[in-house]
C-alpha cells in the first residue's frame, strides 16, 4: 500500500510541475465555459424587426409594445408600404417584419379572428425559424391575454410552453455538453500521454523490472487525474451557477457521483490508448482526433441525435459522452434522481468495465 | 551457482526476422565485473532486455541467480538492479524524490542500504533538492546508479552507462563500479568504448549479434597472433596511405598519435627495408617500436577475419 | 599563413544570467582539422550553433567563410555542411533519394547531383545498395553516407558533432579516412568528439571548460605543456577544474 501511495505522490508531482499540463487541466475548462456560455449562443437577441402598422389602433399598439418589451427585438422603424419592406430586406437592413392589416383591432373584437403577417429572412434558416417562433410565442401570449378579458373565451388555442427553460436559454445545453467535452479531453489525453511518456523516456522499463505490479503503475497514474478532474467539475459548476446563472435543480451529490463514473470511463479510455501507442505525439493525436471529434458530433450537444440517419444514431450509442450528457442534463435541468437515470448510468458503467478489461488484456508486462 | 547463464539465445525483430542476437552462449560468475563490449547494433541491449525479463528470445534459455528468465520473471524482477541505455530518470523530480521513489518501489528505504551507495551519493547529496533534469550528465549517471542499487540487488545490469558522457565522468564511473564489485555485487556492463574493456574482470567482444571472443582482457590481448609495432612520422595521413600500400603490410590502423602496424614477414631485414622505403617516400622523424596490443587492436583483428 | 575560414573574437552567448559561452576567441585555417573538445555542459554545442549561424551571439564578433554571424547567417548556411550523430539521413528514403533530396536543398543543378551521386556511390562502394532504404544499412555505412552527403555541395567548412559515436573501430577509421581526404582537398573540418584518440588526428584542438576556452594548440604541444603522455591526461587535468560538472 505504501508503495502505491508513493507512486501516486510521484504522479501528482509530474502533473503539477508541468506547466503545459496545468494549463490544459485548469485553463481549458474555464475558457470553454466562458466561450460557450457567452459568445456562442444560438439565442437571438436584439434582432431588428420592422413594423408595418397599417392599423395604428389599440390592439396593434399593445402588441407592438409587447414585442418591444421583450429582450429579443428592437423595433427598427415603421415603413408603410410593401415596396419599402422588400427593399429593406434586400439591403439586409432587416431580418424580420410584421405587418398589421388595417382593421386589426376591429377584426379581433368583432370577428374573433385576425390575421397578421410575419416575414423573416430565411437565408439564415436557423435565425429565421427562431425569430418567427419568438414572435409567434409573443403573439400567442398576447392572444391569451386578450382571451382573459373576453366574455366568451371559447377558443382552441395551441399552448406552447417550453418546459424547464421558458426563455429558451442556450446555456442549459452547453454546460453539460462542455462538461462532457472537457472531462473527456483532459482525462483521456492526459492519462494517455502520462503513461506513454514513461515508455518514451525509458522509465517504464525500470518500473517493469521491479517488484511493483504493473497494474498498480497504471492505477497510480489515474488517481491524480481523477482528483484534478473533480476539481475541474467543481469549477465548471461554480462558474455555471454564479456567472452564467444556471441553477442546479437536482442533487449535487448525485451529480458528483455520476461525474466520477464518467471520469473513470475517460481514464480507462486513456489507458487503452496508452497501451497501444508508443509515442506521446501519437497518443495526443488519437485522443484529439479519435475522441474529441466523435464526442462533438455524436454526444448530442451540438447536433441533435434524433435528426441523424439511423446508422449514425447507433454509433452515437457507443460514445460515452452521449450518456453522460443525458445524465447531467437530467440532474441539472430536470432535477431527476437516480430513479430517472439508472439506465444511462448502467450503460456508462458497462462501457467503463469493457474498456478496463480490454486495456488490461492488452497491457504488456514485457516490451515485446 | 552462476550469477547469469545464457544458453544458445537467438532474438529476431520484425517481419523480415532481422537477427539481433545470433545463438549466443556465455555465463557470469558471482561477484564478477563482466563487460559486453561492442558497437551499436551488436546486440548488447537485446541481451540485457532478455536477461532482465523484458523481452522473450525466439530460441534458447537464460537464467539469473539460478532463476529462469521466462518462468520465474517475477522473482528476478524483484532482485535485480537495472539501468537501461540513455536512462533519464524522472526529470521533474528532485534527486531525493527520485531516490525515495525507487527505494519505496523496491520495498526498502534510503537508510537501509545506505552504505552501498554512500560513496556515490555523497557526491550528489549537496544537490538533493535539484530537479534531476537540471543535473549534468555525470551527476545524472551517479544518481541513476544509486537508484539502481538502492535495494541491494544481487545482479546489476548497466546498459551503456557511459555513452555520451565525457572521459572524466566515465573514468569516475568505472572507479565507482570497482568499489561496488568489492561489495560482492555481480555487475554486467555494456559499452562501446574499447578502452573501458580492460577495466572488467572478463569481457565478451560482440559484433552484429555474435560473440567474437570471450575471456579475461589480458588473455585476449595475450592471444593476439601477430607482433604489433607502433610507428609515427611527421605526416600521419600520408604515412598511413603509404604503409597500407606496402606489400608486406598485414594491418595498419590509426591509434591516436601512432599507427599500429603488423607485418606479413616480420624479421629485422624486412623491418629495416620498410623504414628505408618510407624514408625514400619523403617521411621524416620516423619512430618505430614494439607495442602491446590493446583490446581495440584485438577487436579489429577479429572483425577482419 | 593560410586564410582563416573561421575567425571569432570574444564570442559570447548569454541566457539570462547564465553565460553559456564566454568570450570565445580563435581562428581556424583553410583545410585544417580542428578538434573542439570539452565536457558535457562546457558550452561546446552553444558555441557550435553560433558558428553554424543557428544562434545569434549575445556579443563579440565572428566570421565564418567570410560571412558575418549576425547579419549573414543565410550565406553561412549555404557554405557549410553539418553532420551529427543524432541527425543522419532519412531512414525511409533510399540512398539515391536522400542524395537527390539534399542535393536539391543545397541548390545543386540536376547535372551536378547526378555527377556527385555517381561519384559518391562509387567512392563508398555502395553500387548494390543505391536503391535500398537507408534504414536498412548498418550504422557505420549510415555515418559514412551522412558525411558524404554533408560535403555534397563542396562546402568550405564541415561541422561535425560527435560523428563517430557508437560506431565499430574499423568503420570509425574508415570515416576518418574520409575526413582526411576532404581536408586534403581544402575543406576545413570542425569536429567535436569524446574519443581522445580522435583528438590526436586533429591539427589543433581547443578544450572548453565552464564556457571558456582553456587550451588551444596542437596535440603535441598540449601534451608537452601539461606534462602528459596522452590527450586523455591533458583533458583530465583541465576538466577536473570544471565547476559546471555539478
Amino acid at each position: 500500500m505504501k508503495q502505491f501511495l508513493v507512486f501516486v505522490k510521484k504522479e501528482f508531482f509530474h502533473a503539477l510541475r508541468d506547466r503545459k499540463t496545468l494549463l490544459i487541466l485548469f485553463g481549458l475548462p474555464v475558457v470553454q465555459i466562458m466561450i460557450f456560455g457567452f459568445a456562442l449562443t444560438n439565442e437571438v437577441k436584439n434582432s431588428k424587426v420592422v413594423i408595418a402598422d397599417q392599423a395604428k389602433d389599440m390592439a396593434s399598439q399593445q402588441l407592438i409594445n409587447k414585442i418591444e418589451a421583450s429582450q429579443y427585438f428592437e423595433i427598427e422603424k415603421s415603413i408603410l408600404n410593401r415596396k419599402e419592406i422588400e427593399n429593406a430586406f434586400r439591403e439586409g437592413k432587416i431580418k424580420a417584419a410584421i405587418v398589421f392589416p388595417e382593421n386589426f383591432n376591429y377584426d379581433i373584437l368583432h370577428e374573433n379572428k385576425a390575421t397578421l403577417q410575419v416575414i423573416t429572412d430565411a437565408s439564415d434558416p436557423n435565425t429565421a425559424t427562431t425569430q418567427s417562433n419568438y414572435l409567434g410565442s409573443i403573439i400567442t401570449d398576447y392572444q391569451n391575454e386578450l382571451n382573459e378579458n373576453m366574455a366568451q373565451p371559447y377558443r382552441i388555442s395551441t399552448e406552447t410552453r417550453m418546459l424547464y427553460n421558458p426563455q429558451l436559454k442556450g446555456v442549459h445545453n452547453f454546460v453539460p455538453g462542455v462538461m462532457a467535452l472537457v472531462l473527456m479531453l483532459v482525462c483521456v489525453m492526459m492519462t494517455a500521454i502520462s503513461i506513454v511518456k514513461e515508455k518514451e523516456t525509458g522509465t517504464m522499463e525500470i518500473l517493469l523490472v521491479s517488484p511493483f505490479k504493473p497494474l498498480l503503475v497504471i492505477l497510480s497514474k489515474a488517481v491524480p487525474y481523477l482528483v484534478l478532474s473533480l476539481v475541474n467539475v467543481t469549477t465548471i459548476l461554480l462558474l455555471s451557477v454564479f456567472v452564467l446563472q444556471l441553477p442546479i435543480n437536482g442533487s449535487i451529490l448525485l451529480l458528483f457521483a455520476e461525474s466520477t463514473l464518467f471520469i473513470i470511463t475517460c481514464l480507462s479510455l486513456g489507458l487503452l490508448i496508452s497501451v497501444r501507442t508508443q509515442s506521446q505525439q501519437v497518443a495526443m493525436l488519437i485522443s484529439l482526433m479519435g475522441m474529441l471529434l466523435p464526442t462533438l458530433l455524436f454526444s448530442g450537444f451540438m447536433f441533435p441525435i434524433e435528426n441523424m440517419p439511423y446508422p449514425l444514431q447507433l454509433i452515437s450509442n457507443a460514445i460515452p459522452a452521449k450518456w453522460f450528457y443525458i445524465i447531467v442534463k437530467s440532474i441539472m435541468i430536470k432535477g431527476l434522481g437516480i430513479g430517472g437515470i439508472w439506465k444511462e448510468t448502467l450503460i456508462l458503467a458497462g462501457i467503463t468495465i469493457f474498456l478496463i478489461a480490454v486495456s488490461l488484456k492488452n497491457f504488456k508486462t514485457r516490451l515485446a | 551457482m552462476k550469477a547469469v547463464t545464457v544458453d544458445h539465445i537467438t532474438k529476431t525483430y520484425g517481419k523480415d526476422k532481422k537477427v539481433a542476437v545470433d545463438n549466443i552462449s556465455f555465463s557470469v560468475e558471482k561477484g564478477e565485473l563482466f563487460g559486453l563490449i561492442g558497437p551499436d547494433g551488436a546486440g548488447k541491449t537485446s541481451i540485457f532486455r532478455i536477461l532482465t525479463t523484458l523481452l522473450l528470445a525466439e530460441k534458447g534459455t537464460a537464467t539469473v541467480d539460478g532463476l529462469d528468465v521466462v518462468k520465474d520473471y517475477k522473482k528476478i524482477r524483484s532482485s535485480i538492479g537495472y539501468m537501461p541505455g540513455k536512462f533519464s530518470l524522472y526529470q521533474d523530480l528532485s534527486v531525493e524524490e527520485n531516490l525515495n521513489f525507487f527505494a519505496t518501489v523496491f520495498g526498502t528505504t534510503i537508510q537501509e542500504n545506505y552504505e552501498l551507495i554512500q560513496d556515490i551519493y555523497v557526491q550528489i547529496a549537496p544537490f538533493k533538492d535539484r530537479r534531476a533534469g537540471k543535473l549534468s550528465g555525470g551527476m545524472k549517471q551517479k544518481l541513476a546508479l544509486c537508484c539502481a542499487l538502492i535495494h541491494k540487488p544481487t545482479v546489476l545490469f548497466l546498459d551503456e552507462p557511459t555513452t555520451g558522457v565525457d572521459p572524466v565522468s566515465r573514468k569516475e564511473f568505472w572507479e565507482m563500479l570497482k568499489r561496488l564489485k568489492n561489495q560482492g555485487i555481480t555487475i554486467i556492463v555494456s559499452t562501446p568504448y574499447m578502452d573501458e574493456a580492460s577495466l572488467c574482470d572478463r569481457i565478451a567482444l560482440m559484433q552484429s549479434g555474435k560473440i567474437l571472443s570471450i575471456d579475461l582482457p589480458k588473455t585476449i590481448i595475450g592471444s593476439y597472433p601477430d607482433k604489433l609495432y607502433r610507428i609515427k612520422a611527421t605526416r600521419m595521413f600520408h604515412l598511413l596511405k603509404d604503409l597500407k600500400e606496402q606489400t608486406n603490410t598485414l594491418s595498419c590502423n590509426t591509434f591516436g598519435e601512432y599507427l599500429h602496424l603488423s607485418l606479413i614477414r616480420d624479421d629485422e631485414p624486412n623491418r629495416n627495408a620498410l623504414i628505408d622505403k618510407i624514408k625514400k617516400l619523403g617521411h621524416q622523424d620516423i619512430e618505430m617500436s614494439e607495442v602491446v596490443p590493446t583490446i581495440e587492436d584485438c577487436f579489429i583483428k577479429l572483425l577482419k577475419s | 599563413m593560410p586564410e582563416a575560414v573561421i575567425k571569432t573574437e570574444k564570442l559570447t552567448k548569454r541566457f539570462g544570467d547564465f553565460i553559456a559561452a564566454n568570450e570565445i576567441t580563435f581562428e581556424v585555417s583553410k583545410g585544417e582539422i580542428f578538434g573542439f573538445l570539452g565536457a558535457n555542459g562546457a558550452g561546446k554545442t552553444t558555441a557550435m550553433r553560433m558558428l553554424c549561424g543557428l544562434s545569434i551571439p549575445s556579443s563579440g564578433h565572428a566570421q565564418i567563410a567570410g560571412f558575418d554571424v549576425y547579419k549573414q547567417t543565410e550565406q553561412i548556411k549555404k557554405n557549410i555542411g553539418y553532420m551529427s550523430q543524432k541527425f543522419s539521413l532519412y531512414e525511409d528514403l533510399t540512398i539515391l533519394e536522400n542524395i537527390r533530396f539534399f542535393g536539391g536543398i543545397y541548390g545543386l543543378s540536376n547535372k551536378m547531383i547526378k555527377e556527385k551521386s555517381d561519384e559518391l556511390i562509387t567512392q563508398l562502394g555502395l553500387q548494390n545498395e543505391a536503391k535500398k532504404l537507408v534504414g536498412s544499412l548498418p550504422l557505420g555505412w549510415k555515418q559514412k553516407l551522412s558525411f558524404s552527403v554533408a560535403v555534397l555541395h563542396q562546402p568550405r567548412i564541415v561541422f561535425m558533432d560527435e560523428p563517430t559515436g557508437g560506431v565499430d573501430p574499423v568503420t570509425r577509421r574508415q570515416f576518418w579516412d574520409l575526413i582526411y581526404t576532404a581536408a586534403e582537398k581544402g575543406v576545413t573540418i570542425f569536429v567535436t568528439t569524446h574519443y581522445m584518440d580522435e583528438a590526436e588526428y586533429c591539427n589543433r584542438i581547443s578544450i572548453m571548460v565552464d564556457g571558456r576556452i582553456r587550451a588551444l594548440d596542437t596535440p603535441a604541444n598540449l601534451k608537452q605543456q601539461f606534462g602528459a603522455g596522452s590527450m586523455d591526461e591533458v583533458f583530465f587535468s583541465l576538466a577536473r577544474e570544471a565547476k559546471r560538472g555539478e
